[in-house]
Formats: structure tokens, C-alpha cells, sequence
């Protein structure tokens, strides 16, 4: 991996990112590994968000290392005006790595300049969040038995969902064919489609979310279409319910798909999917916790997983 | 009058030093801006707006007499001014004739118009990748938003 933190889905060759899901592989079979054994790892949430700091913290617990942290920052001195490089270079005194999640776009990419200690960036702002595009990696791969050659629909909010042009790009190694249906409002930005275009992956852009789409596709990857993203109320009026994934949609689908979400999830998938055994999205951020412990193991430089 | 002679007659010609060519009239004082020609006290600099040029109706032009500028010196008045042509001239005569090109990086030249962006909330260098050194699309380094030329701010 280039630079030894993570901040970045980019910074993955498909090299990095295959060795990563192995390892997540491992730590599937046995979680409950010493290799951070006298390790302190520190958990900086400047903003809050429970799902990944409980994840990356259990991720360390099980490698046997121990957490420090916050998970306010208005607990912290940043409250009281500190800067973020005095108080990363603070937590470098006394942690062997640093899990930050920001609400400030860039300030993951900021620590690790200013630091020794490797810097996992657990989101920032609406820019990255690296370990859930790993963790998504680790899903597809774990249910369809490979990466390469899928067909991969994204429904949602493409122009705002990081998950989502994150996910493009950790896919973009394994040869993948893309739907994306959005609203016009909340269509995929012509970076991510530029992307695509360069490096030869076939995409199609739909606004109507049918079954046909879904009967091609292996995974359905579900994202929260939000109110506040509209400037027309009256088009998130109209779009609201198009968007949202019912049971009997699902009954010509392939054997082999399944549907993932990044979570939280309000309405775009129905409670009467979460029977079908093709919905996968809790399974999901449960492979979370393996992921994480192999991006901790990758970051500290620890190859041998004992 | 031939051409030579008007060009002669609108500036006085430099014995040694760099004559900046062909800035858009509307550019001019932001390049001077850029060059941070108020620092250079003990340089004879002369500057003209306006002058006809054929290539482009109009242009302004800046001369600074015993000054010559390293490449990222001078780079970056491509941002606003992308084909500017440098002179470097010795002895009167013109030694190198360039156009001016953005550098790979810019540093704590811009700023980021992303207010959520890290750069905007902490005080600490910008910078900015150039991906498109014609169109002058940059990328900021940190919250990865992309700028188009248009919209670039200069700190």
C-alpha cells in the first residue's frame, strides 16, 4: 500500500486490496488473535458515529490491543479551538495508531501528514471512508465467490453517496459491468463516469428502478435517497417511493444475487425483504469487523497473522 | 510607421531582464498581484495595458528590468493568465521566448471552495494537484474536490 496509513480507496492497488480480504478471510475463521498485544490504538470520532467506531474498537479488543479515544469532540479541546495537527501530534505521544473520523473533508489525509503513527481514516465528511468500501469488497467477494466479471447495480443517491464512488473505484480492478439508477437530480457526477469511461468499464445510467435490471444483477447495492439533498421538494415528493426495494421485485432474480447497503437504512429496502436469504446487508457490517482487523494488521505492518 | 517601429515607440526596450508578453488586458493587475511585483523595490519595472496586438486585439505587457524567474516563480500566473509568453532578454536581445505552463502542484496559492474542506478550517498550506494543465482543472489534495478554472479563488 502506498504510505503506510489508509486514507484513501485509491491508495489500494488491487494487490493491497486482495491481500486485505484475505486476511479478512482469516480473521473470519479466528477473530480472537494477540498480534496487537501491548498495543494502544487510539479511536478519534470528532464526530460521532457509533457503527464504525464499535466495529474498529471491537477489531481491536479482539487483536488484544487497547483503545483510547473520544467519541465527542466537543469533550475535546478541538472545542476549545485546538487545532487538529496539535491534537493528532498530542494522541501520537501516547497511541501506536490513530482510527479518526472527522467531519471536515481532507482532515484523515491532514493527520497522516503530520504524524508517524498511522492514521486509518474512518470517514471524513462526505469525502472517504475506506474500510466501508473494503468491507463492501469483502461482501461481494465472500457471496459471489470472485470480484471479477460482475454486474453490479447502485441505486440510490449516486451524486452525494461516497460509499457509492468509493465502490467504483475498488471495483474498477475487477472488470465490472454497472448499473446506476438514480433520480436526475442525484445522478452519478461525470468524475466517477470519466472513471469508467477510461479505464474501459461498461455502465449504464437508468432512472427507473425495474426488475429487469435487477434479474441481471448480482449485487444490488441500496443507498439512502435523502430529503435534504433536494433543492425541489416537490421532485423528492415524486422520486421518494421509486426508489424502494420491495420483496416481490426480487422473484425473477439471479440465485446468486444479493443486496447490500452501507446502513443506516430508512426506507429504500422494505421490512418484507429482510426474510429473503438473498438480503445480506447485516452480514455485511458484520464482515466489517473482520475487514477492520485486517486494514489494523496492514497498516502496522503485520504480515504474520498468528 | 513599419511595426517594429510602433512596438519600439509604445515601450521602452530592455537591456537585460524579462519581459512578460500577450497577458489579457483584464488579467494584467493580477498578475502583477501574482508576482508579487511590489517586493521587487530595487527593479526597474515598467507596465502597459492595452497595447495592440493582433493575435489578440489587446494585451498588457510587464517588463522588469534584472529579473529572471525560476519556473515556479512564474507558473503561477498561468492561472489566470494561461498564455502569457515570457522573454528572457540579455544584452537586448530575447535569449528564451516560453509559454507560461501551471506547475503539477499548486501551493498555498488557492484556495479551496469547499468550506468543508480540512484547508479552509485549519490554518495549514493548500494544495492542489493541476490535472489539466490546458483547461486548468485542479484537485485539492485533501477533500479531493475538483475546481474548473472558472471557479478557481486565488488566496
Amino acid at each position: 500500500m502506498k504510505g503506510k496509513s489508509l486514507v484513501s480507496i485509491d491508495q489500494c492497488s488491487k494487490g493491497d486490496i486482495l491481500r486485505i480480504l484475505e486476511n479478512a478471510g482469516k480473521f473470519e475463521e479466528n477473530p480472537n488473535r494477540t498480534l496487537l498485544e501491548g498495543k494502544v490504538a487510539a479511536t478519534l470520532f470528532f464526530e460521532p458515529s457509533t457503527r464504525t467506531r464499535l466495529s474498529f474498537e471491537t477489531a481491536v479488543n479482539r487483536l488484544g490491543g487497547r483503545v483510547i479515544g473520544f467519541q465527542d469532540a466537543s469533550t475535546t479541546s478541538s472545542s476549545k479551538g485546538e487545532t487538529l495537527k496539535d491534537t493528532i501530534l498530542m494522541v501520537s505521544n501516547y497511541a501506536d495508531l490513530i482510527i479518526m473520523r472527522h467531519y471536515l473533508e481532507g482532515a484523515a489525509r491532514y493527520a497522516s501528514e503530520v504524524t508517524d503513527v498511522p492514521v486509518i481514516n474512518a470517514g471524513d465528511g462526505a469525502n472517504q471512508h475506506p474500510s466501508q468500501t473494503l468491507l463492501d469488497l469483502y461482501s461481494i467477494q465472500k457471496t459471489q465467490g470472485q470480484l471479477t466479471d460482475l454486474t453490479i447495480t447502485i441505486v440510490g443517491d449516486l451524486k452525494y453517496g461516497r460509499t457509492v464512488h468509493s465502490l467504483i473505484v475498488g471495483m474498477s480492478h475487477f472488470n465490472p459491468t454497472f448499473h446506476f439508477i438514480a433520480p436526475e437530480e442525484l445522478r452519478m457526477p461525470d468524475e466517477q463516469k470519466n472513471l469508467c469511461d477510461k479505464l474501459g468499464i461498461n455502465y449504464t445510467e437508468h432512472t427507473v428502478f425495474t426488475e429487469d435490471i435487477i434479474n441481471q444483477s448480482d449485487i444490488l447495492y441500496m443507498t439512502r435517497v435523502q430529503r435534504e439533498r433536494f433543492t425541489d421538494l416537490e421532485e423528492y415528493e415524486r422520486v421518494k417511493n421509486i426508489y424502494i426495494l420491495k420483496n416481490d421485485m426480487l422473484k425473477g432474480s439471479r440465485d446468486n444475487l444479493r443486496i447490500l447497503h452501507p446502513l443506516p437504512r430508512v426506507n429504500e429496502i422494505a421490512y418484507d425483504v429482510d426474510d429473503n436469504p438473498k438480503a445480506y446487508f447485516i452480514q455485511q457490517a458484520h464482515n466489517g469487523l473482520f475487514t477492520r482487523q485486517a486494514i489494523i494488521c496492514e497498516v502496522l505492518g503485520i504480515t504474520e497473522l498468528i | 510607421m513599419s511595426d517594429n517601429k510602433k512596438r519600439e515607440l509604445q515601450v521602452a526596450a530592455l537591456e537585460n531582464g524579462t519581459a512578460i508578453d500577450h497577458i489579457p488586458p483584464e488579467q494584467l493587475f493580477k498578475v502583477a498581484y501574482l508576482l508579487q511585483l511590489e517586493k521587487l523595490v530595487d527593479k526597474t519595472i515598467t507596465i502597459g495595458n492595452n497595447f495592440y496586438s493582433k493575435k489578440m486585439g489587446r494585451k498588457g505587457v510587464i517588463k522588469i528590468a534584472n529579473k529572471f524567474f525560476g519556473k515556479d516563480e512564474i507558473s503561477r500566473i498561468a492561472l489566470v493568465a494561461p498564455n502569457v509568453i515570457l522573454n528572457e532578454i540579455r544584452d537586448f536581445e530575447v535569449v528564451k521566448k516560453y509559454p507560461v505552463t501551471l506547475p503539477d502542484e499548486l501551493v498555498a496559492l488557492v484556495k479551496c471552495n469547499n468550506p468543508k474542506c480540512i484547508t479552509n478550517n485549519e490554518p495549514m498550506a493548500t494544495r492542489f494537484t493541476v490535472l489539466d494543465k490546458e483547461k486548468g482543472t485542479i484537485k485539492c489534495r485533501y477533500c479531493e474536490r475538483k475546481i474548473n478554472k472558472e471557479d478557481i479563488i486565488i488566496k
